[in-house]
């Protein structure tokens, strides 16, 4: 098939459909990404801005590129990085669970929902999506804090006789963080839970295998695609979270997001900041590629069935 | 297979569509090879063939979705092969219907006249006329999504003839609708297409419905045409294994000539386990090897011998289908014949049962000789 | 078909589950009302603090700076992001394909706070350089939203031209349309409201972002989730509550009227 007849019509058109959002994301994204690569490997000085150049010229004029590794050695020296580094992938990895934990129920109660109250449950779950994140996050403050919601409640009823401390803790971190990212979760899990055909279900039934039988050789298999494409748009963000961890956790309990911005404004190391802001994308490719592997094969698909 | 391109012309329906050396490739595939055809004008063609065979390929070349890679397509006196479909005298109903969602069925309807810059007033009186053609007069106001799958199917009709096109090209018109609205629609097209006298070009994959519509046949497989002819010459002299297979059942005899005789000839049949009579239809030669096609209608069946031809066998299993019955006669060979019977008489279905002894009988001339 | 879990409990855990989405925005809603200064504590009802609100200069030009930022930054990511998605649905075959679709959708994983310390990089590098832009404003906020709310929008039409029968746009040039006439009449209007869903979005999510908006706002263009989320790391007060509840109402609202018009739309065929 003609790719049909290019609508646009003619290479002009095509070229202006494919070279506009090209040309903006070449400069307003790979090219940013490669000057923050370069600064990784620039030396930190005192001026403005605080870095200095790569490019240089020797006593006898020829071209010299010094790469200043010193950025990325302190990532590994520094054991606060290695450590920020390990809980940010510890607090992600435990936020993703809980959202699977408790999003998959959800996702699967509404899924076999009647079709008239499918849309509506939906339509609920992601309004708060659409809700502002911050706002999200900051209701949570009240609720946890030492004279917010809870433990007014608690001390009301005399269970406890001292505010219990919540906010500022890794708990509220993993409870905000689920409560964040939960519709990101539900999302895929229902995609793929509604499109399963229920007959399968039925014939694995038919065939002697009881609910847990069948739920784990049938539903569980089928859903995995769901499963796996929303344990990865939680975990991808939450890795790189910034704004939980530093409005309901703990200083003392720094994500890498939080130690890159404060090297970047408090201790104005510009070098050392892009160095663990690259360190962390070269964190995520293994997720990130997953991720882009699974949309690539849809897209296979899709071209495949046209 | 060889045919002439003019092979479908004559007095009744004079050359329209002039398929000349066509081929289509995509890539390393070949979808349709070097197809020479003639459509008759007032003709309704009809290319029949399975998934995969090249009939939509062929039909999207008429209708401009697709470049021909070699050869060149002629519709009257005009070479169309590169023009773009906006600019063909052709229409196409499609499969899908394709009607579009967002408008009523009349404006879906106007679509094509607003395109050609009419006068208002001729548009709406057009839309009346083809609403009234196809009997959904005052459902002009509905959007499709309100229609019935068969009143969909009459608005894509509408719209695609609204135009006056010189061709109307239909792809796989009856799939979506159900068995008993597919025949009152394939009779109600028939009449549409005499009425208007546009050429139609069908793709379908039913042999029945090109079979009860088309006043032509195309027999595709492979992107290449196996046979064209009239519904009655590709059932009654199919000219390949494929065709006679393909078009309706068919029980396939070989063997060695052993005898000649005018138009008959005999043939000694290894399945058959004897020695059987046939119409010859041309020279064979002695000892030559000859596939035989016989239609399971042909057959008699009974207690007793009637014809030139009879093998004895037992009735292996048998289905009642109301106006006739099929019958699977196992014979001592271990060949299976397929026999129809029609049900002329009341209770005429209930005489045969599995297991009875019967007698298969069938004239030289019910079996036609098949190029293998 | 009974499930492993009995249905009843499945239904309970629903319920559970969308009390836990909406117990702590509707407990914000209600302290918004609160008398007393000091959130936690109730003293009685008034609306006292959205009068203060009204008054308060600071959040006014924030959220007038915000609203044209998303206003900016919706259009121009709907215009780049809806050209990207209709190149990656019907442009099948193009060389760099693949490498064209990891950079639409390569800002949508990449963590916020990499994007902003790069854009914020590159800026002040291009200053130097070319003496552009000068500073950081409203100009860079908007040119990195339109970048990353793009990728949004791309998806967003890439999948409502996924699921829209080609046949349709082959129907009207059958009909004698020609290919711009065809895009006017027949794809536009089928894929409008996937536009107008995907320029919904990009406004939501230019008017939340907080950490790109950190790193490319400069002086005199403090968004609103800057200014919040300033006043919130110094404790919870009763101003922003208020602020909140508009918010919740604004998009309770819109997402209602959406909604509404959509079923409509359905029950209209």
């Amino acid at each position: 098939m003609r790719p049909l007849l290019s609508l646009v019509s003619g290479a002009w058109g095509r070229r202006i459909v494919i070279g506009l959002p090209f040309l903006w994301l070449a400069l307003f994204f790979l090219l940013p990404f490669l000057v923050t690569l370069k600064i990784a490997f620039s030396p930190s000085i005192n001026g403005i801005p605080p870095i200095g150049p790569i490019l240089g010229l020797t006593d006898d004029g020829a071209l010299r590129i010094t790469l200043h590794i010193e950025n990325w050695s302190y990532l590994f020296q520094d054991p606060s990085y290695v450590i920020a580094y390990g809980r940010s992938l510890l607090t992600a990895a435990i936020t993703t669970v809980l959202c699977l934990v408790i999003g998959y129920p959800m996702a699967y109660r509404i899924a076999r929902a009647s079709p008239r109250m499918r849309p509506l449950l939906l339509i609920l779950v992601i309004m708060p999506f659409w809700t502002s994140f911050l706002i999200r996050v900051y209701a949570w403050i009240g609720i946890l804090k030492d004279n917010g919601l809870i433990n007014n409640f608690l001390l009301w009823t005399r269970i406890i006789h001292q505010p219990l401390q919540m906010m500022n803790t890794q708990f509220a971190v993993h409870l905000v963080m689920t409560y964040a990212y939960l519709p990101f979760m539900l999302l895929p899990l229902y995609t793929t839970l509604e499109k399963l055909d229920l007959s399968l279900l039925e014939a694995a039934s038919d065939l002697g295998g009881r609910p847990i039988i069948s739920f784990l050789t049938v539903t569980l298999p089928l859903s995995l695609p769901g499963i796996v494409a929303g344990s990865l748009l939680v975990f991808i963000p939450a890795v790189g979270e910034f704004i939980i961890p530093t409005l309901v956790g703990s200083p003392g309990h720094q994500m890498i997001a939080s130690v890159v911005f404060d090297e970047f404004f408090s201790n104005r190391d510009w070098p050392t900041a892009s160095a663990v802001a690259t360190a962390v994308v070269l964190l995520l490719l293994v997720p990130i590629l997953a991720l882009v592997w699974l949309r690539q094969r849809n897209d296979a698909k899709l071209i495949a069935s046209s | 297979m060889q045919f002439t391109p003019t092979d479908g012309a004559n007095a009744l329906h004079p050359p329209h569509i002039r398929i000349e050396g066509v081929s289509k490739r995509f890539g390393g595939f070949t979808a349709v090879r070097d197809i020479d055809l003639t459509i008759g004008r007032g003709e309704l063609f009809a290319l029949l063939g399975g998934s995969g065979c090249g009939k939509t390929t062929l039909l999207r070349m008429l209708a401009g979705f697709a470049d021909p890679s070699t050869g060149r397509i002629h519709i009257g006196d005009r070479d169309v092969t590169h023009l773009p479909p906006y600019e063909r005298p052709v229409n196409m109903m499609f499969q899908s219907y394709a009607l579009f969602p967002h408008m009523t069925v009349a404006a879906n309807i106007a679509f094509g006249l607003k395109r050609e810059g009419l006068p208002k007033p001729e548009i709406a009186r057009r839309v009346e006329e083809a609403l009234a053609l196809v009997k959904l007069d005052g459902l002009g106001g509905r959007k499709p999504a309100q229609l019935s799958g068969g009143q969909r199917q009459r608005v894509a009709l509408a719209r695609a003839v609204v135009k006056r096109p010189e061709v109307l090209l239909l792809d796989e018109p009856m799939s979506a609708l159900d068995k008993k609205l597919r025949e009152h629609t394939q009779f109600e097209l028939m009449a549409i297409q005499r009425q208007l006298g546009i050429t139609f070009v069908m793709v379908t994959h039913d042999q029945e419905e090109a079979m009860a519509m088309a006043t032509r046949i195309a027999v595709m497989d492979g992107g290449r045409i196996m046979q064209v002819g009239s519904p009655r010459d590709i059932y009654e002299t199919p000219r390949s294994l494929f065709v006679a297979d393909f078009i309706g059942s068919v029980n396939m005899l070989e063997g060695q000539v052993v005898e000649t005789q005018g138009a008959e000839a005999a043939m000694d049949c290894p399945a058959l386990g004897r020695r059987i009579v046939f119409a010859a239809g041309r020279n064979l030669a002695l000892g030559e090897t000859v596939a035989l096609a016989l239609r399971p209608e042909r057959i008699t069946i009974g207690q007793a011998a009637s014809g030139a031809n009879h093998v004895h066998g037992q009735i292996q299993a048998l289905a009642y289908h109301g106006g006739a019955s099929v019958f699977r006669v196992l014979l001592p060979t271990g060949t299976l014949l397929q026999v129809t019977r029609p049900n002329l008489v009341e209770g005429s279905g209930s005489t045969l049962a599995i297991g009875d002894a019967v007698t298969l009988s069938w004239s030289p001339q019910a079996t036609t000789v098949i190029e293998t | 078909m009974t499930p492993v879990l009995s249905w009843r409990l499945l239904t309970a855990m629903l319920i559970a589950g969308l009390a836990f989405l909406y117990a702590p925005i509707i407990i914000l809603v209600i302290y918004s009302f609160n008398a007393s200064p000091m959130v936690t504590i109730w003293t009685g009802v008034s609306a006292k603090w959205y009068g203060v609100l009204a008054h308060d200069q600071e959040i006014l030009r924030a959220a007038r700076v915000s609203i044209e930022i998303a206003l900016i930054s919706a259009t121009g990511s709907t215009i780049i992001g809806t050209l990207a998605g209709y190149a990656l649905s019907r442009f099948r075959r193009f060389r760099g394909r693949s490498f064209f679709m990891g950079l639409v959708m390569a800002p949508l994983v990449m963590p916020e706070i990499v994007s902003g310390i790069a854009l914020l990089l590159m800026f002040v590098g291009s200053e130097q350089l070319f003496g552009w832009p000068h500073g950081r404003g409203i100009v860079t906020i908007c040119a990195a939203h339109i970048t990353f709310c793009s990728a949004y929008v791309a998806i967003v039409i890439q999948s409502r031209l996924a699921g829209f029968d080609t046949s349709l746009e082959e129907a009207a040039l059958d009909l004698g349309a020609m290919p711009m006439t065809v895009f006017g009449l027949v794809t536009l209007p089928l894929i409008l409201p996937g536009i107008v869903s995907a320029w919904l979005l990009a406004f939501s999510l230019s008017i939340d972002d907080v950490i790109v908006s950190e790193f490319t706002s400069g002086p005199g263009s403090t968004t609103l989730p800057l200014v919040i989320f300033s006043r919130v790391h110094l404790g919870v007060s009763p101003e922003v509550n208020a602020l909140a509840t508009i918010i919740i109402a604004i998009v309770l609202t819109a997402t209602a009227l959406l909604t509404f018009a959509r079923l409509k739309r359905r029950a209209e065929g």
